[in-house]
């Protein structure tokens, strides 16, 4: 194959929409073909679809998607394979034997538009009320083969009720095309399996458990199907007008925080390529969209790794100097509220192995209503903390009814960065021919660790650079401190540092190799979730596990749409910026020894630092039903004491 | 052995003649009679079954199955039955046979869920052939030929009579058709090499063993060689299971069932084609009129848009629901059939649904969509008589919802 698709790797991908069987040896032959009089050639297996794009050939395309599997269910990619009598679908056909193929000709002209007017027939409502209004595929297919009636007819009334139940995902079936990238996301790519197609002929739709609410059953809110929706149907909860509510009141100081992967995609809102930086020109953005403050997140992942980085060391020091065997190993990072969502629901025994810091944007928002509210003589109460993320499921996190340990709701508004950038578009703001502002203080000072949180690895880079240096006293041992080994993109990866000499606090570790694993895309902790069931990584010490392909880059909540080398480009961005910033290791950064100097006296993982940054968790199952009340934390702190 | 009687598949044969013949020939010469006797796919879509075994051979693999489908679904079809409930032996001695020829040592029969009240009867069955070593270890006695058969129900589904939804549904997944290529015989069950046959085509293979390609090709044409059950039914005076020689005419069968009054008869059932009386000297084969054994015939008093509507109202519930064409183009058709019958089809409207039918037919997943317009197309064709198209110059459009 020439490419496979992330999800092709994961255990659930149907056999079925697999390529043909083909020798390990017969894949690196090369088979001729000609598309439309030109030839090509292409490694045995190769489908037709991507033959064509070699060649610059476009042939449309709908339910295809460079991360999924293959499926070859809404037939728009139709040609005429020479030998064949039906027409085949390009995107689902292994190239194995030399093949003439024509893209076009009146008989796939004519399918292509009757397979348009029949998506257009079950498809109803207006273009300029969605969401996705001038970035859907169906919209761009009827434009591009001039649809300019609905020649079988039209949806004059709405079949489904909008399905807005999960505090992230908004499910709109009226404008689904069942095209089932969200059933092949959910069960392939992520392997949650909360989406699959129910009944059949025209009653077909895409449906949860027994029909259940989305907030009812086991989503864990990662937006990758709203990713790789092509219309509409799927869509992110928008709490905007509640943000512009506490804009428009003179009473509010609004702050917003932003996380470091936004700002390396939020210019492919405004047509810039993938990979291009705006960092500084959204600071001005979001500034004269009226924000009172402009925020890094990456101040509180620097926090996060002071924390968690500290709570490592103290697991590793109680297992390895004190025996204690009700601690845990190898640790969990517990940033991504999709992930944490997915043991609680998937792996509720294993929940002592997450760490118990919260993720940077609720330690931001515990710290904003808390120590930045003490030091400006702000009532938290008139504080909305609003955060911009790349990432539906924060949208979850913050309605945790646990995150509210500054005596307020941590954090008021999780906005996606699509979201963000509608605010920008809606002011009137341009956001590529902006001036650059930087962010504010105190709470802009992030360092390049935390900035590269944003793609897989980067927390692993993070901590380590900063755990690395604790115990030894020494810098580490990369060139220009690029932790290579836990880059990349593949779905597992790991990695191992010998510790050579440890400084007296840390002694006990001196001689011993730090094992590392890093994984992205919950079809991957799944992976990793089963060796730990069978025992064989309990020599791991470290595990850093992101919902998201690619990691927050490829969250749920950024710019439509993805594909490897969107998030490529975007990693790039992220690896890129962090080497030029002054800062690059997380306990550099001065805000945070201030904040350990005036506000968290005790030290990470110090008292006031328990109460405010870490939380507990809920062992959810996979009970479909309503959902059980959170624990509340000190409840369950007790219990554990 | 019961009284019925025809060339082929009806004619007398010892039990296990087949596979004892089969044996002492050994699975490369086995594997050249089935293909010299050209012996095509009993379901309807003739494929050559001696070649569809010889793909599954070359698929390199470490385990490959046989698959008898006897999920027979189409309207008007009830052949299988007659032979699963009656010569149920020669049926499993045919997927024996088969997977000695392809090298498989497991065969599921996928039984229609409504067929289920067989099972205790099959599952008998299948103990007595392997107390009487036809199936389980060593055959016969021969050394590594091992071969075991499994029963497996179906839902209810007609389109996991499809080969690649019936081995989806013997995953145990939601019965959809693939993607083909790769097709069963390369990637089947579990991804396995996997040879589909229809209940008929595995009933003729021990015939054809045993009696060998040369008398095999004695019956039919030169295209189509042996015989085929056709399910007779609708306004005939003797509705029911025959055995003929392939190129039998419409009118002959007509002759035979007593159906004098016939003004048109549907071949192949939902999905095949309308043969109207003008049509009947055309021949039942794969040359001509192919079909998986359904005959219905309609007599005079019949409006055949009534027939095209039945068949696409039972398409519209059967369509798996996966691809475009044929899950939206099936409530297109028809809901256009009955603007058709109510008269306010304009010429206009009309040409878009033939246009319609068409990328159905080419642009659909698998032969559901592919053959779900064929009927309302043959009838729209073939019996102007029955319907008129209205004055109106411009379709009011039909809303739906």
């Amino acid at each position: 194959m020439a490419k496979e698709p992330f999800a092709q790797s994961t255990s659930r991908a149907p056999i079925s929409q697999r390529a043909q069987r083909i020798e390990e040896v017969e894949k690196k032959a090369m088979v001729d073909v000609v598309i439309d009089d030109i030839e090509v050639k292409v490694p045995m297996g190769t489908t037709i679809l991507e033959a064509a794009e070699k060649v610059n050939i476009k042939i449309p395309s709908l339910c295809y998607h460079p991360d999924l599997c293959l499926a070859g269910v809404c037939r728009v990619c139709v040609v005429e394979v020479e030998g064949e009598k039906n027409l085949q679908a390009s995107c689902a056909y292994p190239i194995t034997r030399p093949i003439n193929v024509t893209t076009y000709s009146p008989r796939v002209r004519r399918a292509r538009k009757n397979i348009l007017y029949l998506l257009l027939r079950n498809h109803y409502g207006e273009c300029y009320s969605c969401a996705r209004n001038n970035n859907c595929e169906l919209q761009a297919l009827a434009k591009e083969y001039g649809v300019r009636t609905y020649k079988f007819g039209h949806l004059d009334k709405p079949r489904f009720e909008d399905d807005i139940s999960s505090y992230a995902v908004e499910r709109d079936m009226d404008k689904c095309v069942l095209c089932r990238r969200c059933v092949r996301t959910c069960i392939d790519l992520q392997e949650v399996g909360v989406l699959e197609a129910i009944n059949r002929g025209s009653s077909t739709k895409v449906a949860t458990y027994l029909d259940k609410p989305l907030h009812d059953v086991i989503c864990i809110n990662c937006g990758q199907c709203i990713n790789r929706c092509p219309t509409g149907a799927l869509k992110a909860k928008d709490p905007a007008e509640g943000v512009w509510k506490a804009i428009d009141d003179p009473t509010k100081h609004v702050i917003i925080q932003t996380a470091p992967s936004p700002r390396a995609a939020m210019g492919e809102e405004f047509g810039l390529p993938p990979g291009t930086s705006v960092t500084k020109k959204m600071n001005t953005a979001l500034r004269r969209v009226g924000f009172d403050k402009v925020f890094d997140t990456n101040f509180t992942a620097d926090l996060t790794i002071m924390e968690e980085g500290t709570e490592l060391l103290l697991r590793l020091k109680k297992v390895l100097v004190d025996g204690d065997k009700n601690t845990k190993l190898p640790m969990f990072t517990s940033c991504s509220p999709g992930w944490v969502k997915f043991v609680e629901h998937f792996y509720p025994e294993k929940l002592d192995h997450l760490s118990t810091a919260k993720s940077p944007q609720q330690m931001f928002g515990a710290v904003v209503k808390t120590w930045y509210a003490r030091r400006n003589n702000i009532d938290p109460n008139d504080i909305v903390s609003v955060s911009l993320m790349p990432c539906s499921a924060k949208k979850f996190e913050c309605e945790r009814p646990e995150m509210d340990d500054s005596g307020y709701k941590d954090v008021d508004h999780a906005l996606t960065t699509r979201e963000i950038a509608g605010m920008i578009r809606e002011s009137g703001l341009d956001l590529p021919n902006l001036p650059e502002s930087d962010f504010d203080d105190p709470l802009g000072i992030g360092s390049g660790a935390a900035l590269v949180f944003g793609a897989t690895g980067g927390v692993m880079e993070a901590a380590i650079r900063t755990a690395y240096e604790l115990v030894t006293g020494e810098e580490v041992p990369f060139e220009n401190l690029r932790v290579t080994p836990v880059r990349g993109m593949e779905g597992i990866r790991t990695a191992e540092l010998p510790i050579k000499k440890a400084v007296d606090a840390w002694k006990f570790l001196e001689g011993a190799t730090l094992k590392v694993m890093v994984a992205h895309g919950t079809a991957n902790a799944k992976k990793v979730m089963e060796m730990l069931s069978r025992g064989e990584i309990d020599d791991y010490h470290f595990i850093e596990i992101m919902a998201c392909p690619g990691g927050c880059l490829g969250g749920g909540g950024q710019p439509i749409p993805t594909s490897p080398e969107i998030r490529e480009a975007r990693a790039r961005a992220i690896y890129e910026e962090d080497e030029g910033l002054p800062i690059r290791k997380s306990h550099e950064n001065p805000i945070i020894k201030e904040i350990y100097r005036d506000f968290l006296t005790e030290g990470p993982c110090g008292h006031l630092s328990h109460k405010l940054l870490h939380t507990s968790y809920l062992e959810r199952g996979k009970w479909i039903g309503k959902q059980p009340k959170a624990r509340k934390k000190t409840a369950a702190r007790k219990k554990k004491k | 052995m019961p009284m019925r009687q025809g060339p082929v598949i009806f004619s007398e044969i010892e039990p296990y003649a087949g596979i004892k013949k089969a044996i002492e020939m050994g699975s490369g010469a086995v594997l050249d009679e089935v293909k010299d006797s050209n012996l095509k796919g009993r379901g309807g879509a003739g494929f050559p079954t001696g070649l569809k075994w010889s793909f599954a051979v070359i698929a390199e693999a470490e385990r490959k199955f046989v698959v008898c489908n006897a999920d027979e679904g189409e309207p008007g079809t009830f052949k299988d039955k007659v032979l699963l409930e009656e010569y149920p032996g020669l049926i499993f001695e045919g997927m024996a046979i088969a997977g000695f020829a392809v090298g498989a040592d497991c065969g599921f029969l996928y039984l229609r869920g409504e067929y289920r009240s067989m099972v205790p009867m099959l599952e008998k069955k299948l103990s007595e052939m392997r107390t009487g070593g036809a199936l389980g270890k060593k055959i016969m006695g021969a050394d590594g030929f091992d071969f075991d058969i499994e029963i497996r129900l179906g839902s209810g589904a007609y389109v996991c009579g499809e080969e690649t939804a019936l081995i989806e549904s013997l995953e145990g997944n939601r019965g959809e058709p693939r993607n083909r290529p790769p097709f069963p015989v390369n990637t089947g069950f579990l991804g396995y090499p996997t040879a589909v046959n229809n209940v008929e085509t595995m009933t003729a293979v021990p015939h054809i063993i045993a009696k060998g390609p040369g008398w095999f090709k004695t019956f039919g044409t030169e295209g189509s060689s042996g015989s085929k059950l056709l399910s007779v039914s609708g306004d005939c005076e003797k509705p029911g299971v025959y055995e003929v020689p392939f190129g039998i005419t419409v009118k002959e069968i007509l002759k035979m069932t007593g159906a004098a009054g016939a003004r048109a008869v549907q071949v192949g059932g939902a999905s095949g084609c309308c043969v109207p009386k003008k049509e009947f000297g055309r021949k039942i084969s794969f040359e001509d009129l192919s079909t998986g054994g359904s005959v219905m015939i309609f007599g005079r008093e019949r409006n055949m848009l009534d027939a095209a509507e039945n068949f696409l109202r039972f398409f519209d519930e059967e369509s798996c629901g996966q691809c475009t064409p044929c899950r939206e183009g099936v409530p297109v058709l028809l809901e256009g059939v009955r603007t058709l019958k109510r008269g306010e089809c304009t010429k206009g409207y009309l040409d878009d649904l033939l246009s319609l039918a068409e990328s159905m037919q080419c642009a659909s997943k698998c032969g559901l969509g592919q053959s779900a317009p064929n009927a309302l197309v043959s009838i729209i064709n073939g019996f102007k008589g029955d319907y008129k198209l209205s004055k109106k110059i411009k379709e009011e459009r039909a809303f739906h919802g």
